[in-house]
């Protein structure tokens, strides 16, 4: 798994470097921070010295505060963090409250990401051991500080919801009393962290921090901050990708109540006003126009034209294990597909937005940020300002999903705002904020395998086909051609096959921008494996749930079992209606194990109705349980917009989708019944945002074979090929 | 300007008739839990209540509401109904991203208003217009349950 691999890559590495590093906070107080050493970065923080910014503050009067490394896009990360520390440091967490971390890499890295970067389901399996030690070695410093303040040994001290107490002579101090003299030890160099068994916050089903504010509506996003002075930008970007701005009728615009300036930059187009209404209707009257470029005449046609073509390439071996082709040529039977995954648009509640104000020393960046850090430098480039005087604001994120780990739309917003004396709101329409997406790439799949005379799978060979993220987003991770991403999901299979080969071709769409979306490789590949494994358990005359115990028994236990578990919730076996059917996909990836099953009806017509899911999932050691229920729900649901209705297609070089009467996603009204079973477990935590998602697409590719007898090989679901005859 | 009644005040604003309530409510008078989404009425972050009725705002010109009572997120739980939803909002833990949350709540608080028991059949009717792309369905249901009861006094 890429996760893996990266997490072999740094881990080591930065485990040795890592430090707990404390001192005094602003206005007093004890501050904490696990930050890599000056060996890693002459730039970092040195012992002793003043460190404004680290993962908890604790205030004279014991007031908690915890600076999430990540960022909160509905995954729950402003709670599940928190519990980390607050197990540790013997805090409730009532009181305790976070705030998102200011842009840096050198202190809020993910250790398995390296750098300051909310994706990869990661979040839980990065910061497990380093918040937990951040808050153990905070402890262990309150508790020197009484016991010096007690002269007593600290051996007779014990913690409990912020004090330290002396059960002996009955005294209690509470943290906020000790946070300055906590503040003078050295941090501790070793760090006994509770069993699992003394667990009292991790795993169980804490309050989510965000919930109030989310709840009455006073929570900030990006999108609602108000600066003193602010003006707001209604924006058009070349709808060919590649064009450039030709002409704007700018006098039509300022003539328009409230419009304030119009702002060009070489490929899109900005009016500034006082709301966002009247730089919306300056827009429109400056009729910008653009030169369409070299992909004026593109369409999805051609894209699958190329990848098509390319698939007839070798690729960079993924995983080579045994004689695939040998076997392959030896099997009783063969069966070779192909498969394709779509363009997909993000289409996030939240339109994308930034808001901007540069000043004489710098400029100020407020925004919703999966990546702070990197939106730092990239505005420090695009404005030609040192690094450091980049100021970025991160808030809630009214939906992520992979595209906010880009920065387009704050070098943007930054090179408007760069226009305006004042600081700048820039609001991407829906329209915009679809046709100018960054969008998972389109995939082209070949694959193939053989079963023995008695049904066992013997060989397979599958070849990966598309564009490569990792070559743009994480370059050093794109080695010798092959993009670690693009075969997540696909090389380390739960099942037992004696020949594998799968390799990978890079071929990039023109003009097209391509990004993660939520799932990233294990998504595109579960739809193809998982699928595909369907089709040979049909050849193998056998059941898709009995195959995939037969593959997983010798193999893997946590995905043998999370199938056992999956197919007893489901009624597996058990007879449904006509058009109705029951569909099967395991998924082991992210560090976690899932398997669901779907239930759909298929109408007459051929739409698909997705009845219920029942999915379980083994993400070994629980951090909140309520979180995890919660994000299968959310991948399921996410999943279903995918593979019933996503896709961006292109025509004459635009993208042909606009908002979400053409952009369909899942409605209430259309969404599945969904049971969850949690495989208890202390195994490491697993990721736990995008399971959901990768499983649920092949879970009803499956159903939907079983409903019709029509196999799904490419998305989304094509409702005509559905029809009842 | 125009004369408009927000969850009791009234508020002048400087604005064209034909600016949506949205803009009005988020960008003049900097009341931000009502969000902008789509600004064609397909996803109803935008929904307040006009006399009590789920509205699009983004779909609401200024000059057409300006004799009625407008009520958003930020007043809603002065109402009996917009207190139930937000109490089982907050204890079934209903929300995630939380950026449709405002109108997803709107939406409910016009149901139970409406309809004391409502069926999963009233729910989809009332909430269909509600997208939440973190798939917050599955609580939304529970929780609108919930609401009803208590605000039954059940």
């Amino acid at each position: 798994m890429l996760s893996d691999k990266l997490s072999k890559h740094v881990e080591g590495d930065l485990s040795r470097r890592r430090f707990l590093q404390a001192s005094a906070a602003v206005g007093g107080g004890l501050l904490i921070g696990w930050v890599p050493s000056a060996e890693a970065d002459p730039d970092s923080v040195q012992p002793g010295e003043f460190a404004p910014n680290a993962f908890i503050r604790i205030d004279q009067k014991g007031k908690v505060t915890i600076v999430s490394p990540a960022a909160e896009m509905g995954q729950g990360v402003y709670t599940s963090l928190p519990m980390l520390i607050a197990e540790e440091l013997d805090v409730g967490m009532g009181d305790v409250s976070v705030v998102p971390s200011p842009p840096s890499d050198k202190l809020y890295a993910n250790p398995i990401l390296g750098g300051q970067i909310t994706g990869g389901s990661l979040s839980i399996r990065g910061f497990y051991k380093p918040l937990r030690e951040a808050g153990a070695a905070a402890r262990r410093m309150l508790i020197k500080a009484a016991a010096e303040k007690l002269g007593v040994d600290a051996s007779e001290l014990t913690t409990a919801d912020g004090y330290v107490i002396h059960a002996k002579s009955g005294q209690k101090i509470g943290y906020g009393a000790l946070a300055d003299e906590a503040a003078k030890f050295p941090v501790p160099t070793t760090l006994a962290l509770k069993d699992t068994s003394e667990f009292r916050i991790i795993g169980t089903p804490a309050k989510r921090l965000d919930g109030p504010e989310k709840v009455d509506g006073t929570a900030k996003f990006g999108i609602d901050v108000q600066i003193p002075g602010m003006k707001t930008a209604a924006i058009a970007i070349s709808p060919v990708f590649g064009g450039s701005l030709v002409s704007v009728n700018e006098a039509a615009a300022l003539a328009v109540p409230g419009v304030v300036q119009v702002a060009k930059l070489d490929d899109a187009v900005a009016v500034i006003a006082d709301h966002y209404w009247a730089a919306k209707k300056g827009l429109a009257a400056a009729e910008p126009k653009f030169d369409e470029g070299r992909n004026a005449k593109l369409s999805t046609a051609d894209v699958v034209a190329a990848l098509e073509k390319a698939s007839a390439r070798d690729g960079a071996v993924g995983k080579k294990e045994g004689d695939a082709v040998g076997a392959l040529a030896s099997a009783a039977t063969k069966l070779e597909s192909t498969y394709q995954n779509p363009f997909l648009a993000h289409a996030t509640m939240e339109p994308l937005n930034c808001t901007v104000h540069v000043t004489p020393d710098g400029c100020d960046i407020w925004v919703g940020t999966q990546v702070p850090a990197n939106t730092q430098l990239a505005v420090s480039k695009a404005l030609g300002l040192d690094r450091d005087s980049v100021r970025v604001h991160n808030h809630l994120i009214g939906g992520g999903f992979g595209r906010r780990l880009e920065f387009d739309f704050a070098v943007l917003a930054a090179l408007v705002a760069k226009q305006s004396k004042d600081p700048v709101k820039v609001i991407w329409s829906r329209e915009e904020d679809i046709q100018h997406d960054m969008y998972r790439p389109y995939y082209y799949d070949k694959i193939s395998a053989g079963l023995d005379a008695q049904g066992k799978l013997v060989a397979w060979k599958h070849r990966i086909v598309g564009s490569s993220i990792m070559a743009r987003f994480f370059p050093a991770a794109f080695k010798d051609g092959l993009d670690p991403d693009a075969i997540d999901g696909a090389a380390e299979l739960p099942y037992e096959i004696p020949n594998f080969y799968l390799d990978y071709v890079r071929e990039e769409p023109p003009g097209i921008p391509t990004a993660f979306w939520r799932g990233v490789g294990p998504t595109r590949n579960a739809f193809v494996v998982e699928s595909f494994i369907d089709e040979l358990a049909g050849a193998a005359k056998n059941d898709p749930v009995a195959f995939r115990l037969e593959l997983t028994a010798g193999k893997d236990k946590r995905a043998h079992h999370v199938v056992e578990r999956a197919a007893a919730i489901s009624g597996w076996g058990t007879p449904l209606g006509p058009r109705k059917g029951r569909g099967i996909a395991l998924l082991s990836a992210f560090g976690t194990y899932t398997c669901q099953v779907a239930e759909v009806t298929v109408s007459d017509s051929g739409e698909v109705h997705v009845d219920r899911v029942f999915v379980v999932v083994d993400c070994g050691q629980v951090i909140n349980p309520n979180t995890v229920e919660a994000q299968m729900q959310s991948g399921i649901i996410f999943g279903i917009s995918a593979a019933l209705w996503g896709q961006i297609t292109l025509k004459d070089g635009r993208v042909q989708q606009s908002n979400f009467d053409d952009y369909r996603v899942l409605r209430i009204d259309e969404a599945p019944k969904i049971q969850v079973e949690i495989v208890k477990s202390s195994e490491a935590p697993g990721g736990i945002g995008e399971p959901g998602t990768s499983a649920l697409q092949p879970a009803v590719a499956n159903a939907v074979f079983a409903a019709t007898g029509v196999r799904v090989r490419k998305l989304p679901i094509e409702a005509t090929a559905l029809r009842s005859s | 300007m125009i004369s408009l009644t927000i969850n009791g005040s009234k508020v002048s604003v400087p604005v064209e008739g034909d600016t949506p309530l949205l803009w009005v409510i988020r960008d003049v008078l900097g009341m931000t839990g009502t969000k902008f989404g789509c600004g064609i009425g397909q996803c109803g972050a935008c929904t307040v209540h006009v006399d009590g009725e789920p509205r699009r705002s983004c779909l609401t010109q200024v000059s057409d509401v300006t004799d009625n009572e407008i009520t958003t997120i930020e007043g809603i739980g002065a109402t009996k109904s917009g207190k139930a939803v937000q109490d089982a909002w907050a204890d079934l833990e209903v929300v995630q991203c939380g950026y449709c949350q405002s109108g997803q709540i709107m939406s409910a608080a016009a149901i139970i208003e409406m309809i004391p028991e409502p069926t999963d059949t009233d729910i989809d009717h009332g909430m269909t217009g509600n997208i939440c792309r973190c798939g917050t369905y599955v609580r939304i249901r529970e929780a609108i349950k919930q609401a009803a009861k208590a605000a039954a006094g059940k």
